[in-house]
């Protein structure tokens, strides 16, 4: 019966830094990845055009983002599961 | 099987405070989107209530907490829990009204305790539950998200450098809009869970249904619905106060602030540990802040937040036993009933209160004017 749960407490800030700073990190990147290229590099400061349309920037976007959903799905499942514990006796 | 009246009227107060829960914290998800444009404000609380429905039954790990982890459920008495309830709700229409993001689940916490102190004295509250699952993760929990958010800051804007700010701003509102959409599943994953205990605990104090037993379904959906038509009705002051108040905020900052939020909140829910999700989006707006160069984090703000903080329990648990303590004067099932005529008279008088410097989706990104609600007027050129 400890007051201060430090086996949680560093696992929440470790878990929270790789799903909260290091999944849209991973974002990032494939934003990166997605606006390499001829579209996006030869348009104005002020341009929004985000697709930069380098195939191999595209593919490596599409990863990033598929594994990013993939982490949430799974995320989500894992609460699932450890918050539907069976009724006490 | 005790007074069936008092029960159903303690149930709907319960969803009451529910519907405050969603529509206090209707901010806590969506305020840094509609203040970077990222989504219409009227799309954005469709969005969250919808996601608050389905985050609802994602987990009863808080639930168990409030119900038989903070108080000795065997000391339970259905006044306790109306009185408790009334507490809870009238700290959080207050703060509401002053655009104070504060924390609904210790304005429940703390009227639920300042009824049962006011009922049995000391040793019917669970003392290390509360400081170990309220108390010290409500200390911990802003300064783990303002962590997780700086670095996240800090790691988007220097991988993204080499894009141009529109490009740059492009993407991450879709980023933001994905990370908003997973604070408000987490928001009903922690916030209903919180009502859902205060009915199982009405539930067992009535002996409807065994102690420690979880909660029943039919509970569960009602505060999924009530928690998520709440946040769909909108804490537009919330909102403003969060979205524009404490830092200006880019979207590369929102998309970072909300993935804190929800990864600290979804991580802690499944922990049982019976978080503020205001404390952690708060933090994380800081952290966004701190860790952007060159941002300002409006400290006189947050330090107004800061001190409401330390008042909820304590506020919540003092009108929590004020209300016990009138319930008791009377006495029985009358009681339970003037106690909450009195809390319908209040929540009214709030009500009319706040038209007369309305916050809706039309000025909720006006400028910030140094206090909660825009100017009324056109203001005068400077």
């Amino acid at each position: 019966m400890s007051w201060i749960d430090l086996s949680a407490i560093w696992k929440i800030v470790v878990y929270g830094l790789i799903a909260g700073a290091g999944l849209p990190a991973l974002f990032a990147v494939g934003l990166f990845a997605l606006s390499r290229g001829p579209k996006a590099q030869s348009a104005g400061a002020d341009s929004d055009v985000v697709v930069g349309g380098n195939p191999l920037g595209i593919v490596i976007a599409g990863v990033c983002f598929l594994v990013i959903l993939a982490a949430i799905g799974w995320g989500i499942y894992e609460v699932y599961k450890i918050g539907h514990p069976a009724p006490a006796k | 099987m005790g007074n069936t009246l008092i029960l159903v009227l303690v149930v709907i107060t319960a969803l009451g405070f529910d519907f405050t829960n969603g529509f206090h914290d209707t901010a806590n998800a969506m305020a840094t989107s509609i203040a970077t444009k990222a989504l219409d404000p009227r799309v954005a609380v469709a969005l969250s209530g919808l996601l608050n429905l389905v985050g609802a039954f994602l987990s009863l790990a808080v639930a168990a907490t409030i119900a038989s982890g903070l108080v000795n459920t065997k000391l339970v008495t259905l006044t306790v829990v109306a009185a408790g309830l009334a507490g809870g709700i009238i700290w959080n229409l207050l703060t509401w009204l002053l655009g104070i993001p504060s924390s609904s689940s210790h304005a429940l916490i703390g009227g639920v305790i300042g009824s049962m102190l006011a009922a049995a004295g000391g040793h019917a509250v669970k003392w290390h539950g509360l400081v170990s699952k309220v108390i010290i993760p409500a200390a911990m929990s802003p300064i783990i998200a303002a962590l997780v958010a700086a670095t996240g800051t800090y790691l988007l804007y220097r991988i993204s450098r080499s894009l141009t700010q529109g490009s740059r701003n492009h993407g991450f509102r879709i980023g933001q809009i994905g990370s908003a959409c997973m604070v408000s599943l987490a928001h009903g994953t922690n916030d209903a869970q919180k009502t859902m205990g205060v009915i199982t605990l009405a539930l067992i104090a009535n002996h409807t249904i065994p102690a420690k037993s979880n909660a029943p379904f039919w509970v569960i959906l009602a505060c999924a619905l009530a928690i998520s038509i709440g946040t769909y009705s909108g804490g537009w002051r919330v909102i403003r106060t969060l979205g524009k108040g404490l830092v200006e905020i880019e979207p590369p900052q929102g998309m970072a602030a909300e993935s804190a939020s929800a990864a600290v909140i979804l991580l802690s829910a499944s922990f049982g540990y019976s978080l503020s999700t205001t404390h952690v989006a708060t933090g994380s707006i800081i952290g966004t802040g701190l860790g952007k160069r060159g941002a300002e984090v409006r400290w006189n703000v947050a330090g107004r937040m800061a001190t409401a903080w330390l008042f909820t329990l304590p506020m919540a648990g003092l009108v929590g036993a004020g209300a016990y303590a009138l319930a008791h004067a009377v006495g029985g099932s009358g009681g339970v009933i003037v106690d909450l005529i009195i809390l319908l008279a209040v929540v009214a008088l709030i009500y009319w209160r706040s038209r007369t410097s309305k916050v809706d989706h039309a000025n909720v990104n006006d400028d910030w004017s140094g206090s909660g609600a825009p100017p009324q007027h056109e203001p005068a050129a400077a």
